[in-house]
């Protein structure tokens, strides 16, 4: 009898549903290392000996013109994409080619895609109870319910990104800009150890810019973040580090003040924007 | 032919004790009647000798009474008179008078005796025509009798082939009657004769080996053994290569059928379940192009070449204005709206023209085979067929890589929005498209109605194996569809002669299905980040 | 627990109270009414509605797959017919020596085919419990290898459509060779009685109709628990973001594979209670126009609602039986009319024709001007 209540224990954690991780190691420098990566699509080479390091609470923009592998990077860190060689370390235990997308969310990268993706069908309340870091198996799923102090976190994170009266809504009638933000609070809901973000500004005004790096500047420090963008204005306005991206690898790396006063990079994308 | 003449009297002479012929005798002024009454006697020993003496008489009709006696034709009339019965007609029998050769229309059962033949003399009989046939000057006489003298020779005939053989000219000719000559020495137990037969891959030669394979002396049945593992050897050779061509035909059959496919599916990304029925369309045409054309079948199915590709186009139009185009964007729904148009479309032609299957007339020039060796003939239809399918192929890639249209279905299906914005009427484009493929779904119609029967179901029993080939060959791929196709015909034939017809199909949807999840994007998958998506 | 989170719910207890009503509004017009009464249901009628709840149970089934989870399904007849099977032979053994070969073992058709033996794949078929839990098992190990392999290697949309055709198609054609020993062409059938009871009289009829409908009501709630649990909405995630629900941690993979065999798992189910109720299981069941007309039954209902399955599933089964009887001709055309109307007019089925009414309805009486709020499928 003891033995069956043990079993129906909503409570209980299986052993074999224990998520077999150990923390993400970080004392030995970076928390993302990308080595010599290259991959092609049929003989084109989107990338090609791409190195980058990321340390631990960094905010970093990554720019450069279409077509220059940014997208491809991120498929490549969160497993989308397997490169044809070189290496993907997320701290210093865990090789990330040799996981599969869930794994690498478990571990603690979260990413935010170009287009803003939820999901349209669920409500706002609910898109952020999925993101919520937790076991994420089959059963526990099935009898998860829902608790005071879940409910506060899905509350304090409706406050952080402004949809506290929307969040009965189905999401697919949010606008854009608010389906962004809607993905920026699932990312916090995730709490990742490192934020992956493609164009979080694409299509919003001016104001829905400022909240936007208001809300990426505050989760530097303890996430690291890594901001792919277009909008210039926007990088100066956050970015402490900036890498450029040409071809498939690292043009320069610096402070944007330094990178934009680099011949080769005005060449090749602020000169042509310019 | 005085020289043969002579040859032939030398050899029979001394068995027939043979009477001399008679000129002109007191009953008829033609010998022809004393011939034919010396068959006309009770014993079949005295028959034997009357045949001899037939064969011997340099007649011109000699060849057409003994093809009538061996066929039971030739027949006595109450008056005496010998006719030739040409047919039937009711009761009575159509016959011709045996000497003149003129019809004498139809006499009564009952008024004529047919001459009697017993097994024997039927041998006899069938060893003198070819004789006879074998002097012919017509040169397909004298290989038709050469084919049929293999393994049918007996003591007298192969006293008499090594002659011939030094006059004989023609190549084909000489070598079946050596082969022939061949067999009867080795069933005489002739060690020499074995190495002619070693490279033979008739029926008859094996048999001959096997025979001799069997036999007491034990240097002929080492030899024979020999040229048994050589034949065998052979064999497998000729057996597999039929397997191939089997399997490549049925391969074309599958390519032409998923072709249009590959098209609808595979370029445009729209599910047709109504593909199947598209192509029993196009069988239906050809049927009805030779209800149009009574007696000139070879005609009606050039014909509903084009015919069917615009009655199988024109209704896949039909369908995409009509449903498809409200659907873009919801495959599944595609799905199910296609498969109710296939259900209608069935019902449909059950309802107009009838549930039960029409068959389709075969030209002439489309039927028969074409003989590799002894082994091994290919027939006609099939080979047909094969070089439609990649006839159809050729034009299609031709179509989308050299053509406008081509080039805008192209830019159509990568980019539909930046095609638009180009001045490219997408609409437009998507309409041609699946016209195209639809048309070519009646171009595997017209194909198929050659092969089976033309049945409303005809087309529910392509559609998934129409399918198997797209999904396996990589969707969006011609060329893998192509391969796919042929392969997946070859793998079946390979599989069936030890796991029969059905469960060779079965094996081969199991092995599909593992395959796509083994790689979900088939032999030739599209790379790239637009493939992600 | 979460399985009764469903009873919180209105339109859980509005189905439930429609079917239990219905159910007994049968039993008591069959029983109590008289014969020649114009009310009267009889045992035909409870036969053939016992048939259409076991179809209705399929419907649910397809719909948890279809509806939530994105999978469309061509081949879920195949699961129903091997639930089928499974129940056909159990009552094949049950006939024991009463056959018209009188072998005390052997089913008739195997000893027709000089067969001395059972097959081992037949042991244990003689035990209802045995039975009961093959109609389970089977289809749903079916379903996880199947449904193994082509998750896990990402095969979803049109492509697992064809494939779960070929599936069932593949099975249609082994179960018609009469070598796989389970009665080739003719199926299994000439069945005498199932625990006992014989299976020809009207009270064992309305038994197992009462039973259907109690299995339907079960199937029901699981599916319902199911979908308002986390892992429900889970199941939309994937059916509408699977990468993006993949960036979040879920294994995408391990919860179709799940969800898809506790829907074969149902199936089975309903296969199993519809064989005793029609006498006879074939390879007919296995064809892909059936697994396709399923899709229809949910497609007209309405997807994603479980009851619009229900909905579907006796509507489009009593017009068959309509138009069979009337004009059977016309059956084919009626049918692939549906598909085409359905699909182009309809996508969201009478159950979202009926939620839009309600919600203009609500619209006109609440707030004029509200927003156009719908939720997307």
């Amino acid at each position: 009898m003891n033995f069956f209540k043990q079993l129906v224990d909503r409570e209980r954690v299986f052993d074999f549903m224990v998520p077999q991780q150990s923390p993400v190691d970080v004392r030995h420098g970076p928390i993302l290392y990308l080595e010599d990566v290259s991959v092609s699509f049929d003989g084109f080479r989107a990338i090609n000996k791409l190195n980058l390091t990321i340390d631990d609470g960094e905010l970093r923009c990554i720019i450069g013109p279409n077509g220059a592998g940014k997208t491809t990077m991120m498929d490549i860190i969160t497993g989308k994409t397997r490169p044809d060689e070189g290496s993907v370390w997320f701290g210093s235990r865990h090789n990330l080619l040799q996981m599969n997308e869930p794994d690498i969310a478990s571990l603690g990268i979260g990413r935010k895609f170009q287009k803003p993706t939820v999901f349209e069908a669920l409500t706002v309340f609910q898109n952020l109870e999925l993101a919520r870091a937790t076991n994420k198996s089959i059963l526990p799923t099935l009898t998860e319910r829902m608790t005071g102090e879940i409910q506060d976190r899905i509350d304090e994170v409706l406050l952080l990104i402004g949809l506290k009266n929307l969040h009965r809504q189905p999401a697919g009638i949010l606008s854009h800009g608010q389906k962004q933000w809607l993905e920026i609070g699932m990312l916090l809901m995730q709490k990742p150890r490192l934020l992956l973000v493609d164009e979080p500004v694409a299509g919003m005004t001016e104001q829905e810019m400022e909240r936007t790096a208001e809300l990426l500047t505050g989760l530097a420090g303890q996430q690291s973040v890594v901001v792919v963008e277009h909008d210039m204005g926007f990088v100066r306005s956050i970015a402490r580090k900036v890498t450029v991206l040409h071809q498939g690898s690292v043009l320069a790396e610096g402070s944007m003040d330094q990178v934009s006063s680099d011949p080769r990079v005005i060449e090749v994308y602020l000169g042509e924007e310019a | 032919m005085p020289l043969l003449l002579m040859l032939l009297l030398l050899l029979w002479l001394p068995l027939a004790q043979a009477e001399d012929l008679p000129s002109a005798t007191a009953e008829s002024d033609d010998t022809g009647l004393y011939l034919l009454q010396t068959l006309d006697v009770a014993s079949f020993q005295d028959k034997a000798e009357a045949i001899r003496l037939i064969v011997t008489s340099d007649d011109p009709r000699a060849r057409n009474w003994l093809s009538a006696l061996l066929e039971g034709n030739l027949q006595r009339e109450r008056s005496g008179r010998f006719v030739l019965v040409e047919g039937t007609s009711g009761r009575d029998l159509l016959v011709s008078d045996a000497l003149s050769g003129e019809a004498l229309g139809a006499i009564n059962r009952r008024d004529l005796s047919r001459i009697s033949i017993n097994n024997p003399l039927r041998n006899q009989l069938r060893s003198a025509l070819a004789l006879i046939d074998l002097y012919s000057s017509d040169l397909n006489l004298r290989r038709a009798s050469a084919e049929r003298l293999i393994g049918e020779v007996d003591a007298t005939l192969a006293a008499v082939l090594p002659d011939f053989l030094d006059e004989e000219t023609d190549r084909r000719v000489h070598q079946r009657l050596s082969l022939a000559l061949a067999i009867y020495r080795v069933e005489q137990g002739e060690l020499a004769a074995v190495e002619q037969l070693s490279g033979s891959l008739h029926s008859r030669a094996r048999v001959a080996l096997t025979r001799a394979q069997s036999s007491d002396d034990a240097q002929l049945s080492e030899a024979a053994r020999q040229a048994l593992l050589g034949i065998e050897q052979k064999l497998k050779l000729n057996r597999a290569a039929e397997t191939l061509y089997f399997g490549l035909s049925m391969g074309s059959v599958l390519v032409l059928a998923a072709i249009g496919l590959a098209i609808t599916f595979g370029v445009m990304g729209v599910i047709n379940m109504a593909h199947g029925e598209l192509i029993m369309l196009g069988a239906y045409t050809t049927w009805a192009m030779q209800q149009l054309l009574p007696g000139q079948p070879g005609l009606a199915l050039l014909l509903s070449i084009p015919a069917g590709f615009m009655v199988a186009g024109l209704t896949g139009i039909a369908i995409e204005r009509g449903v498809i185009q409200f659907l873009k964007g919801r495959p599944l729904e595609t799905l199910l709206a296609t498969f109710g148009i296939s259900l209608i479309l069935q019902q449909l032609v059950r309802t107009v023209i009838s549930p039960l299957n029409r068959t389709v007339v075969t030209p002439e020039w489309m039927s028969g085979s074409i003989a590799i060796n002894d082994a091994l003939s290919l027939t006609l239809n099939r080979l047909y067929i094969m070089a439609f399918a990649l006839l159809v192929f050729a034009a299609l890639i031709y179509i989308l890589r050299r053509t406008r249209l081509g080039l805008e279905v192209r830019a159509v299906t990568q980019n539909r929005n930046m095609a638009r914005s180009m001045g490219i009427r997408a609409t437009r484009v998507d309409m041609l498209t699946f016209g195209l493929g639809s048309g070519v779904a009646g171009l595997a119609g017209v194909a198929l109605s050659q092969l089976t029967n033309v049945g409303p179901n005809l087309g529910q029993a392509y559609i998934i194996d129409s399918f198997m080939v797209v999904v396996f060959g990589g969707v969006g791929n011609l060329w893998g569809t192509l391969v796919a196709g042929m392969s997946l015909g070859v793998i079946n034939q390979i599989l069936e002669p030890w796991a029969g017809a059905v469960l060779a199909k079965i094996l081969v949807l199991v092995f599909i299905i593992l395959f796509i999840q083994k790689r979900p994007r088939g032999l030739f998958p599209q790379k790239g980040r637009a493939a992600g998506d | 627990m979460w399985l009764t989170q469903p009873l919180y719910e209105r339109s859980t207890r509005i189905f439930l109270g429609v079917l239990l009503l219905a159910m007994s509004l049968v039993t008591l017009l069959h029983l109590v009414v008289p014969a020649d009464h114009p009310l009267h249901v009889s045992a035909y009628t409870v036969n053939l509605l016992g048939k259409y709840l076991s179809y209705a149970l399929l419907a649910v089934a397809v719909d948890l797959v279809w509806g939530y989870l994105g999978i469309l399904s061509l081949g879920h007849g195949a699961f129903f017919a091997l639930g089928g099977y499974a129940m056909g032979m159990y009552l094949m053994r049950q006939i024991g020596d009463r056959g018209v070969y009188g072998h005390p073992e052997l089913p008739d058709f195997m000893v027709f085919l000089n067969w001395d033996a059972l097959p081992w794949y037949w042991l244990g078929f003689d035990s209802f419990w045995f039975a009961a839990l093959m109609v389970l098992l089977v289809p749903g190990l079916l379903a996880f290898a199947f449904g193994y392999l082509a998750f896990r290697s990402r095969v979803t949309g049109v492509y697992l459509s064809i494939m779960t055709q070929a599936l069932t198609f593949a099975l249609m054609l082994a179960f018609f060779r009469n070598e796989m020993g389970f009665g080739g062409n003719n199926g299994l059938t000439d069945f005498r009685d199932m625990l006992g009871f014989d299976l020809r009289t009207d009270t064992t009829r309305l038994v197992l109709f009462l039973v259907t409908g109690l299995a339907l009501a079960i199937g029901y709630l699981i599916c319902r628990a199911i979908v308002t649990s986390k892992l429900g909405r889970v199941c939309v995630a994937c059916r509408d973001a699977e990468a993006r629900t993949r960036f979040l941690g879920y294994r995408v993979e391990r919860v179709q594979l799940s969800v898809f065999v506790v829907s074969a798992m149902l199936a089975g189910v309903a296969g199993a209670l519809y064989v005793p109720q029609v006498g006879i299981i074939n390879p007919g069941e296995f064809s892909p126009l059936f697994s396709i007309e399923i899709v229809i039954w949910v497609a007209l209902g309405g997807r994603a609602t479980l009851y619009g399955a229900v909905i579907g599933a006796l509507l489009v089964n009593y017009a068959k039986t309509w138009f069979t009887g009337v004009m059977p001709d016309a059956w084919l055309f009626a049918l692939g009319a549906m598909f085409v109307l359905v699909t182009v007019l309809l996508p969201r089925g009478i159950a979202g024709l009926m939620h839009n009414l309600n919600e203009r309805r609500r619209r006109v009486k609440d707030k004029p001007q509200d927003d156009q709020q719908e939720l997307p499928v």
